[in-house]
């Protein structure tokens, strides 16, 4: 652990420390004096100030469920339209404002921020460090994600939703055949989620380079990291491209440019480019994290650790690269030529093989280890069975003569709800049974638990399942009703019927959480007896997260007295430095995970809030043409800037001098 | 003892759901779905496609089947008695990644293969195409013009496209306002109608009979009901067909004298068109040879006297948002419009 050829960032010997080791058990004086320095303030101030990692997590998380079920009461509202054949219970308009917030839902206000939740909950504590590298842009990102859903459903109840579509193709969604505000909308609010997911990224890059516990090498670290990272890297290279499409359709739909009209030289299929160019990296976004929580969490109930650990981070990082290159997927029947539709079906078939190596390590994995029948397994195990079957629909709809006939139809319907709630909505709700007790210091209810994922299990296939025959026997995405002589009667029938036990599914979850947090068993600190550094804290974990930042030797720091390895050094939780001058944590170096600075990490704070909500009420008087209201919002948005950029001397970082970190056996 | 019983349950619940995953649902009912390009495609244009589908989804069945089999095999499978505490080798295990991986690839590597050369079969016809027709979306209908160097014989029809059996047509593609995809499922995959863009494709039935067709990307209101009917015919018939699309209307019909016909100028000449008279709408289907087709509205309804009069006057309902209004018309004006109308053959 030699710090002696790091560079010095600073002259200026003021700013060098030698951070102090020692022990703070809970009870002693160190450790009260941490939970004083970290504790936000009670009531609606600490609400409104908290820049807690675990507090915004867990917000991530509800709001996001919330969504998921507004989406899923949107979904039950279609299937029972189309229960049956000439149903008239909608509207088509209605239907069509109902299908596309249900896509716009499910895909960006659930999907990602869900992850979003478990992450900002989960990296810190995997990774050793007491909050995320940036606490107050954590926070502004989680509010721009609230106040932009909210944004994007303001015009629900008038009955002039987004009708296009989630992805909204031009020129259905243009000036000319959208005239209501149903697009400005969708199109404004994407343009603000998109400054959420944008800055929630560059924190969780920045959080991984940097906020390390000291030994934990770019190799230690949980797969839900990697997923987590890929999924970052990709919002960053891509949240611009579908930022930028939006803006230019406003701008098409307000101002008279002609981006997208084709009447003066504009082109329709410059959208279709833009919105895949990030919509398939997107896909990928928002399935690599729930892999992560599954290839983390599958092993403990296995009583092993993840077979092939190299090779699964690889795969994860090898599906975004090759995610960059499959977008055209999307556009195979636009009239392009064929050789180049070829390189992109190749590609898309390509990315299966990554997915090959995760399926393949999780059966090895299970097939290996000895298997705990705990309700969290069952999710994870099933999904396997969903993850593989979406795979392959996902092969199928890659071969592009294939691509022709099953593309815009319920097949590819049936494969996209396979692999957002298949490989998304399973693991997820297996991640919040496994971190439940961490979340909230008590077990969620075993049988119930059992009864929840069967339900939901055969509702999903039930449901879903036949919609890939529905697309195969020639039923178009999107129509709200068919006539009885196409032939598609009972399959519609059925996925209906499924949809709604799949809801009970879901329902019985709500009960479970509610029911559990309040008479659920208490849990300890490590209730599965798993391998990884959140466990080794109390259930739920205190607000500095670690007494001690703790020192890693290797990927399972909690089963290393037990896992068969001859001379393996040891890591040191109880023992590490103490950092208690005020919010402080630990820096350390990108790869090697060497201690470099001690961070000096800024506490609760406004200031997220209101550049949320002004930033969001700039938006708001864009979208009515408020004029002087925006420029009014904008002036203040910048004043909240200043403010929160305000240069604070305590804030000023330190650079570690002096001592080697004491991992056991480290001579 | 208890857990195995509970290993043994879940197993069998497990297995009990897979007939469910495999088999399709009702074989009768899919035989009957016009739009059934998985089992009954016809033609050089689908048909390697429907192989391609037979090839995949056997296989994707194949391999769910492995691996569900796998992983029922790894959740059940005997292990030796151990201290409940534990922790397996990390090592162990590996050579899953590396055969299961290497196995995929292969297959992969040979899928690629046999797509390409479906596409590289399917994309373009083996011979020359004589025929050509534009086919033009508009919301929530279909635009059928017949090219031909002679103007003199080309014309304009709605909806429903006749082709000989046993020859390639082509099938020019563009749009009126929004994106529409052509997809006549059992003859040729689908390509998009991209306004500013002509895209073309190509259809060959080999059997005579009506193929259904259906607009498959999005187009707002009317989407679920924008159909057309592709007529395969044999040679004379076809030739028949273009004979009598040529045509102007029956003279007999369209004097000025008749009630019926002067009631149509009055309130649908703005939109349609009957070649030969005064009517030259072009916002809506040339109804010249109206009688000619099997469907009307898109495919929604049949073309019979009873549902022609159904659809005048409550257009609205049948079809929400299309640009034909509900006509209110009094029992004696019915009757003459539909007389009239009856003879547009």
């Amino acid at each position: 652990m030699a710090i002696s050829n790091r560079t010095h960032r600073r002259g200026n010997e003021h700013f060098e420390r030698v951070p102090e080791l020692g022990r703070a058990p809970i009870g002693s004086e160190e450790e009260a004096r941490l939970a004083n320095i970290w504790k936000s303030e009670p009531g609606w101030r600490g609400w409104l100030s908290t820049v807690d990692h675990k507090t915004i997590g867990l917000r991530y998380l509800v709001t996001a469920f919330i969504f998921l079920l507004i989406g899923g009461i949107e979904a039950l509202m279609i299937r029972a339209q189309l229960a049956l054949p000439n149903q008239t219970l909608l509207a088509p308009e209605q239907y069509n404002q109902l299908f596309t917030m249900h896509g716009i839902t499910m895909i960006f206000l659930y999907a990602l921020p869900i992850l979003s939740g478990f992450s900002n909950y989960l990296w810190p504590l995997l990774l050793g460090s007491r909050d995320m590298a940036f606490p107050r842009l954590n926070a502004l990102s989680y509010w721009i994600f609230l106040f932009a859903g909210i944004f994007m459903y303001m015009s629900f109840p008038l009955g002039l939703a987004p009708n296009a579509g989630w992805f909204n193709y031009v020129p259905v969604s243009g000036p000319i055949y959208n005239t209501g505000p149903n697009i400005d909308v969708f199109a404004l609010g994407m343009v603000l989620l998109g400054i959420s997911t944008t800055v929630g990224s560059v924190n969780f890059v920045v959080t991984l380079f940097r906020m390390r516990a000291p030994g934990m090498t770019i190799n230690k670290v949980p797969i839900l990291v990697w997923g987590t990272l890929a999924a970052s890297v990709a919002n960053l290279m891509t949240i611009p491209a579908v930022s930028l499409a939006f803006f230019l359709l406003w701008m098409d739909r307000q101002f008279g440019t002609q981006f997208f009209d084709v009447a003066n030289g504009g082109k329709p299929l410059l959208w279709q480019h833009l919105f895949w160019i990030f919509g398939h990296p997107w896909v990928y976004a928002i399935v690599l994290p729930a892999m992560g929580i599954v290839s983390d969490a599958l092993p403990t109930f296995c009583r092993r650790p993840l077979v092939g650990y190299t090779a699964v981070a690889l795969a994860t990082m090898a599906t975004m690269l090759i995610g960059f290159l499959v977008w055209m997927h999307h556009m195979f029947a636009t009239g392009l030529p064929t050789v180049s539709l070829s390189l992109f079906g190749a590609a898309s078939m390509a990315i299966s093989i990554p997915s090959a190596v995760a399926v393949f390590a999780w059966i090895a994995t299970i097939w290996t280890g000895r298997p705990v029948f705990q309700t969290p397994f069952l999710f994870f195990a099933g999904f396997v069975i969903l993850f593989v079957i979406g795979g392959l629909s996902g092969v199928m709809v890659a071969a592009i003569s294939l691509n022709w006939q099953l593309n815009e139809t319920y097949f590819v319907v049936a494969h996209l709800h396979y692999v957002l709630l298949g490989i998304n909505v399973f693991p997820v709700i297996g991640g919040i049974y496994y971190w439940f007790p961490k979340f909230t210091g008590r077990m969620m209810n075993e049988k119930l638990g059992k009864w929840n994922f069967w339900v939901m299990f055969i509702g999903f296939n039930l449901g879903f399942f036949p919609m890939h025959i529905a697309g195969l026997l020639g039923m178009p995405r999107r129509i709200y009703t068919y006539s009885s002589r196409m032939g598609w009667d009972s399959v519609n029938l059925i996925t209906s019927i499924g949809s709604f036990i799949l809801a009970i599914g879901i329902l019985l979850f709500i009960i479970n959480v509610i029911i559990s947090l309040k008479r659920g068993k208490k849990a300890s600190s490590n209730p599965w007896d798993a391998a990884t550094l959140e466990w080794s804290m109390s259930s739920p974990p205190p607000a500095y997260n670690f007494a001690v930042i703790p020192a890693v030797a290797s990927r399972h720091p909690l089963w290393e007295d037990r896992l068969e390895e001859e001379g393996a050094r040891r890591s040191n939780l109880a023992e590490g430095y103490i950092l208690m001058k005020g919010h402080e944590t630990l820096s350390t170096s990108p790869i090697d995970a060497r201690p470099l600075v001690i961070f000096k990490m800024p506490g609760d704070s406004y200031t997220p809030f209101f550049v949320g909500l002004l930033v969001s009420l700039l938006f708001l008087g864009l979208l009515l043409h408020w004029w002087i209201f925006t420029g009014l919002m904008a002036t203040a948005s910048c004043i909240a800037l200043i403010i929160w950029m305000w240069p604070q001397k305590t804030l000023a970082q330190r650079t570690v001098s002096g001592t080697a970190h004491p991992l056991q056996g480290d001579s | 003892m208890v857990l195995l019983a509970r290993i043994m349950i879940t197993t069998f619940s497990m297995m009990a759901f897979i007939p469910m995953l495999i088999l399709p649902t009702e074989a009768v009912e899919a035989a009957e779905a016009p739009l059934n390009y998985f089992l009954y495609s016809d033609g050089p244009a689908a048909k390697p496609t429907m192989y391609l589908g037979w090839v995949l989804t056997g296989l994707s069945l194949a391999i769910c089947l492995i691996i569900t089999l796998l992983l029922l095999a790894a959740l059940i499978r005997k292990r030796p008695k151990m201290d409940q505490r534990a922790i397996g080798n990390e090592g162990k295990g590996i050579h899953w990644i590396y055969i299961g991986t290497g196995i995929s690839t292969l297959i992969l590597f040979g899928l690629v293969i046999y797509s390409f050369m479906v596409v590289n079969k399917v994309a373009k016809p083996s011979q020359p195409t004589m025929l050509a027709f534009t086919v033009t979306g508009y919301g929530w209908w279909w635009k059928i013009e017949y090219e031909h160097d002679d103007p003199a014989q080309r014309f304009v029809t709605a909806n429903e496209l006749h082709i000989p059996v046993g020859q390639p047509v082509r099938i020019k593609l563009k749009s009126a306002d929004v994106i529409h995809a052509f997809w006549v499922p059992k003859l040729a995959g689908k390509t998009q109608m991209v306004p500013g863009l002509i895209n073309q494709q190509w259809l060959q039935a080999d059997r005579p009979g009506i193929y259904s067709g259906q607009c498959v990307q999005f187009c707002g209101v009317g989407h679920a009901h924008m159909g057309l009917e592709v007529v395969a015919e044999r040679a004379e018939d076809f030739e028949k067909w273009l004979v009598a699309q040529q045509q102007m209307a029956a003279s007999s019909a369209i004097s000025n004298e008749k009630p019926g016909y002067e009631l149509f100028m009055e309130r649908c000449a703005g939109c349609h068109t009957i070649r030969g008279t005064d009517a030259q709408g072009k916002h809506a289907p040339d109804l010249t040879h109206l009688n000619s087709r099997h469907r009307i509205a898109a495919g929604l309804l049949m073309n019979t006297p009873d549902q022609l009069m159904e659809w005048i006057m409550h257009a609205q309902k049948l079809k929400p948002g299309s640009r034909m209004p509900s006509f209110a018309l009094s029992e004696q004006e019915a009757s003459v419009l539909a007389s009239f109308l009856s003879t547009l053959d």
